[in-house]
This record gives structure tokens, C-alpha cells and sequence, in this order.
């Protein structure tokens, strides 16, 4: 069974006064199939960890590993994680100017199947998957996430997730700024690639809101660059309570 | 009603370059700057002036003197079946009708040609196809050349020219477009390497009659166009479109100047250029001068830079003079920015290799610009062109020729 494993990572960030350490030893495993919710105060070092899973060069992996059923994550290029069938669906997608939607998602295809789609099937996909996102049919015509809303974003975000058929996804704040209804709207979505595809997810929020709409089958809670508390759903509801003060309280950092 | 300017200046990606100059006031008002037919007026530049400061005076140097030969380039016709051509002599009344020289280049190649070219699109004629006029550098004997584009009243027509070879040319290109006309002049400057050209585009717009102007420059070692436009009636319309893409030791200069002096006339402006390798410089200057009295003006310029390696410069001069309030619109806006890092990781986190993630950003920077130049043969040719010029800049950036693929 495809399984993503993390162990002990610290991961450090560039800033002007040097590195400065954010992730300090993550222990996470994930097996395809598995929803885990990643929660935590905001500064808790959440969407580090998403980041620096993609590889983004701005976060330096200092020590641990991560592995993709034995791969050597850490060693690959950006576009070699995705290929291994690592999904990132950011807080903030980038503006791509001059590129089209319908572009970009066949030339993200082809290179992570390593072959273009057939064109009849694939045109047929890409409209469903998006009727079934609400996305506009003429959005595909449009420059990647010029103009977009922010929901408009992260509905895209998930459009490609249902596309791309990775092996694990790692959701970074989806559900950030988005109404009840795009919520429910990016979280049939999430559901529908859990169903279609057995993808294994890491889903990282600030709010229990989003977990009403995507069952997770384990919780994490996040504070100050590791995880310090583990559970089911149950942990979430209690969070939803008594939110994060019990652990920031314990010397976590919050930043505004 | 006096405060119906609107002034903006699109800072948000020009701090990425120090090499990067903007908003840099010039001497004078451009309104003042001497124009003449006359050598004497004009007199060869130090290289400090204002119209030559960003310029390498040194290898334009040949083209500053008043003897200048006409063999090393030959020029090819081939007109739409509705449009006419002549070689006629310099005293030919339609020559010099569409302002005067502005610069050394420009007084001299007005002085030294014998023959000119005139392509006339006679009046309501629709030309039924593209008319090319092909020049081609044979030898680099410092050489003058004259064309006349001539768009009569409510006629219709597309006329590129288009430049290969090497030379070292000097050369006018007036353009004329009468009451009603609509002409797109297209000039591509894909000159080999070692090409040295200067060229003024002189351009007069009628009553209601529309001018796409575009450049678009590639190859050559120095090219610099200066495109002038001036309404001679209301409701004439301008547009000019420029596209460039400079390379290690390329030196590329689009300085434009769009001059209103009757009212309601419309222009806008937009240049967009990719720099790459050590060397590489792109100079634009776009200067607009809206006169007391045209009123109900309507002007916007544009200019933006995508650097893609280190060692390359980007200068980029916006300049606006408005003597009335009593405009539509006026505006300009300068970019110079390196290549976005993010867009970079965003499209390789979708498993796109770094190579073609770059392909797909520049296409993308460029693609709206193609779109709307509007010319199907052009379209493609410049597509092409960026293409060749892209595997240049990978090879630039990954060290190799070859693209490097992940896994």
C-alpha cells in the first residue's frame, strides 16, 4: 500500500536575520485511503510543512526524511515530486498570465502521466470535473488564476487534485476564505478524488469547519513546528470546544 | 473640469531589477526638440544627449555621416493585386510629408537616399492580402534607405517589412494615413548577428482613420526605431504595438513618440520585451505630448520587461506632457521585473520540468501582445521567432544545450 512518511523533519526558513528553524521533528505517516487533518494555530508551522513537502526552495529540509514508498522525497526536484504523485493544493495559487486554464492542465497531465491524454476523453473529463466544481465552462479559456476569486482559486486548486489522480494530496488551508457554499462545493470534490482514487490526504487548517464536510481518520495538532497531540475525529470536536489555547499557552509561538 | 487626468504608474514589479531606470525627466519638453531636414540643424551627437545617453554612439557612428550608399540592401515588393508600387526620385512631391527628421539618424537618411519606395493603397480599396516588402542586407556598406507607405482615404490594407540579413542601414519609413484609412504597418527587424539599423518611422493619421503600428525586433547587433505619430484631424485613432526580444550583447531602442495636436484623437501604446544573457540591453521610451488644444485626448502607454538571466538591462522611460486638463484619459505604466520564482514553483508543482515551465511563462508574457497584432502570417512567424529564442535562454539557464529532464 503507497504510504508517505515523514521522520523527524526540521525545516528551516530563509529570512534576512538568517534560518530561522520552524519545523522541529514531524513524525507523520500517511497510507493511500487515509484522510489526516493537520491543525493549529496560525505560525504553528503548517503550511511550512506543506511547503517544504512540495520542496519549495524557500524552505530548507535540516535533518529527517521523507519517503514515498521508499523514495527519497527530499532528493527530488519540484516537478519530480509531482510526478511521484505528490499533490499540493496551496493557500494561494500564483497567477499564470498568457496560460491558458485548458493549457495548463494538459500540459501538467501529460508530463505527470508522462503521456498526453487522449484528446476525446480528456476533453470530456476536464468539462465534467469542472461542471461538477461549478467552474465555468469559460474559465477554461482564461489565464491559470488571473482574476479569480478566491474561491474561483481554490475550486481550480481542487479541479486539478480530481485531474491529476495523485497518490497523496497534501490540501494547504483549501477551505481558507471560502463561504459554506464553495466550501461544500471544494469539499464534494475532495470526497469525490477520495472515492475515485484512494488518494491519500493531508489536510491542514486552522478551523474544524472543514472537517463536517471531509471525515478525517486522524488528527493532528500542530504547535511550534511538531506535533502535540494525536487522535480521531473525537480530537477535532474537542478542539471545536476548546481551541488551541491549551497549547499555546505552553510556550507555542502565535503570530498574528 | 480640469482634473480628469488620470496619472499612474505601475510600480508593483520594478523593484525586482537594479539595472532598471524609470521615470527619469528629460531635459526639455519634447514639444521644443529640433526637427529639420537640414544636416546643419542636427549636428552628429556626442552621445550625452538625451535622444542618444542610452544608445552605443559608437557603432551607430557610421550612420551619422552625410555620405551614405544605397547598395547594401536589397528591397523586394510583393503587393496585394489592389496596391501599387513605384520607385520614384527624391524630389517626388509625396516624399517628406509626414513630419521631419528628429535625430542625426534620422536628418541624415533623409538627406542621403536617391530613390525611394512608395506602396500606395489607393482610395477605398481593400487590399486582399498582405503586402511584403522584404529588405535584405548584402553587404555592410553604410546604406540609406527611403519607404512610403501611403493608405488613401477609406482604404484597407496590412504592409509588413520585413528585415533579414546583415547591413548596416539607415532608413526612413514614412507612413501616411489619409481621411477613413485603416493601416497596420508591420516592421520586423530579424537581422543576423552584426546588424546595425536605425530607422525613423514618421507617421501622419488622417480625420477617423486608424493606425496599428508594430514592431517587432529579434536579431541584429543595434536596432533602433524611433516611431513618431502626429493627428492631422479629430478621431484619429493609434496604435502601436512593440514586441522584443534581446539577447547576450543585443542592444534594442523603441523610443516612441505619439504627439497630439488636434482634439479627440486616441493612442495607446504597448511594448512588451524579454532580455536575456550578459549585455543584453532594451531601451524604451515612450514620450507623449498632449497640446493645449486637443482636447477630449485619449492616451495610455505601456512598457514592460521580463529579465530572464542576470547581465541583462532593462531601461524603461514613460514620459507624459499634458498641456490641458480637458482629456478623456491619459496614463502610463512601466514594468520591469526578473522571471517570477513563483509562477516557476506553481507550474512545476504540477510536474511541468523547470525547462518548460520557463517556455510556458515567457509564451504567456507575450501571448496577449501576439493576439493582438492581428496578422495571421506575422502571428505565427513570431511565435516561431520566440521559440528559437526560448531554446537560447534555456540553454542560457541550464548551462546545456540540451533541455534537462527530471526522473
Amino acid at each position: 500500500m503507497p504510504t508517505l512518511e515523514i521522520r523527524d523533519l526540521h525545516v528551516s526558513v530563509e529570512t534576512k536575520e538568517g534560518a530561522k528553524p520552524i519545523l522541529r521533528g514531524v513524525d507523520l505517516t500517511i497510507n493511500s485511503g487515509e484522510t489526516h487533518a493537520i491543525m493549529g494555530p496560525n505560525g504553528s508551522g503548517k503550511s511550512t510543512l506543506a511547503s517544504a513537502l512540495a520542496g519549495h526552495p524557500k524552505y530548507q529540509v535540516t535533518s529527517g526524511t521523507v519517503t514515498l514508498d521508499g523514495e527519497d522525497v527530499l532528493a527530488m526536484t519540484v516537478d519530480e515530486r509531482a510526478r511521484a504523485g505528490l499533490f499540493l493544493a496551496m493557500q494561494y495559487p500564483v497567477e499564470v498570465p498568457g496560460v491558458s486554464v485548458a493549457n495548463f492542465l494538459r500540459t501538467a497531465k501529460t508530463a505527470i502521466d508522462g503521456e498526453a491524454p487522449a484528446l476525446r476523453t480528456w476533453g470530456k473529463e476536464v468539462k465534467g470535473a469542472m461542471e461538477n466544481l461549478r467552474i465555468d465552462s469559460t474559465f477554461a479559456e482564461r489565464s491559470v488564476n488571473e482574476g479569480f476569486s478566491g474561491g474561483e482559486k481554490k475550486r481550480h486548486e481542487i479541479l486539478q487534485m480530481e485531474l491529476f489522480k495523485p497518490r497523496f494530496a497534501i490540501l494547504d488551508e483549501t477551505d481558507s476564505g471560502l463561504d459554506v457554499d464553495a466550501l461544500r462545493v471544494v469539499s464534494e470534490g475532495v470526497n469525490r478524488a477520495k472515492e475515485n482514487t484512494d488518494v491519500g490526504v493531508l489536510l491542514i487548517t486552522h478551523y474544524t469547519r472543514i472537517l463536517r464536510y471531509i471525515k478525517p481518520d486522524f488528527v493532528h495538532v500542530f504547535v511550534d513546528g511538531k506535533i502535540a497531540e494525536e487522535g480521531g475525529p473525537e480530537l477535532a470536536e474537542r478542539l471545536e470546544e476548546e481551541g488551541y489555547d491549551k497549547y499555546v499557552g505552553t510556550g507555542a509561538t502565535m503570530s498574528a | 473640469m480640469t482634473a480628469t487626468t488620470d496619472l499612474s504608474t505601475d510600480h508593483t514589479r520594478a523593484v525586482a531589477d537594479g539595472a532598471h531606470s524609470h521615470g527619469v525627466v528629460p531635459a526639455g519638453s519634447r514639444a521644443e526638440r529640433v526637427t529639420s531636414f537640414d544636416l546643419a540643424d542636427i549636428p552628429v551627437p556626442s552621445g550625452r544627449e538625451e535622444e542618444w545617453r542610452f544608445s552605443p554612439v559608437a557603432k551607430l557612428q557610421p550612420l551619422f555621416a552625410p555620405e551614405l550608399g544605397a547598395g547594401g540592401v536589397l528591397t523586394t515588393v510583393v503587393e496585394a493585386p489592389e496596391v501599387k508600387v513605384e520607385i520614384v526620385g527624391r524630389d517626388d512631391a509625396r516624399l517628406g510629408t509626414a513630419g521631419k527628421p528628429g535625430d542625426r539618424t534620422a536628418v541624415t537618411a533623409w538627406n542621403a537616399f536617391s530613390e525611394a519606395t512608395v506602396v500606395t493603397v489607393p482610395a477605398e480599396a481593400v487590399a486582399s492580402d498582405v503586402t511584403s516588402i522584404r529588405v535584405e542586407g548584402v553587404s555592410t556598406d553604410a546604406t540609406a534607405q527611403h519607404v512610403l507607405v501611403h493608405a488613401e482615404h477609406h482604404s484597407e490594407a496590412v504592409v509588413v517589412i520585413d528585415h533579414r540579413g546583415d547591413a548596416l542601414l539607415n532608413q526612413t519609413v514614412e507612413v501616411v494615413v489619409d481621411d477613413g484609412a485603416h493601416l497596420t504597418l508591420v516592421s520586423v527587424q530579424d537581422w543576423a548577428d552584426g546588424a546595425v539599423h536605425a530607422s525613423s518611422h514618421r507617421s501622419v493619421v488622417g480625420r477617423d482613420a486608424k493606425l496599428k503600428h508594430v514592431v517587432v525586433t529579434f536579431g541584429g547587433d543595434v536596432v533602433r526605431v524611433t516611431p513618431d505619430a502626429a493627428f492631422t484631424a479629430e478621431g484619429g485613432d493609434v496604435e502601436m504595438v512593440g514586441l522584443y526580444f534581446a539577447d547576450t550583447d543585443q542592444h534594442q531602442e523603441h523610443r516612441l513618440f505619439v504627439d497630439h495636436g488636434v482634439p479627440r484623437c486616441k493612442s495607446r501604446v504597448t511594448y512588451k520585451g524579454a532580455l536575456q544573457g550578459a549585455g543584453a540591453h532594451a531601451v524604451w521610451v515612450g514620450d507623449v505630448l498632449i497640446q493645449a488644444k486637443a482636447e477630449g485626448t485619449d492616451t495610455y502607454e505601456l512598457n514592460r520587461n521580463l529579465v530572464l538571466t542576470d547581465g541583462a538591462r532593462a531601461d524603461s522611460v514613460p514620459n507624459l506632457e499634458i498641456e490641458t486638463g480637458e482629456i478623456d484619459g491619459a496614463g502610463h505604466a512601466s514594468a520591469t521585473g526578473r522571471f517570477d520564482d513563483e509562477q516557476l514553483f506553481y507550474l512545476m508543482a504540477r510536474g511541468i520540468p523547470e525547462v518548460d515551465a520557463r517556455r510556458l511563462v515567457v509564451r504567456g508574457f507575450f501571448a496577449e501582445l501576439i493576439e493582438e497584432i492581428g496578422v495571421d502570417s506575422v502571428r505565427d512567424r513570431l511565435i516561431d521567432s520566440i521559440e528559437a529564442e526560448l531554446e537560447k535562454s534555456m540553454s542560457v539557464i541550464t548551462g546545456t544545450a540540451p533541455a534537462q529532464e527530471g526522473a
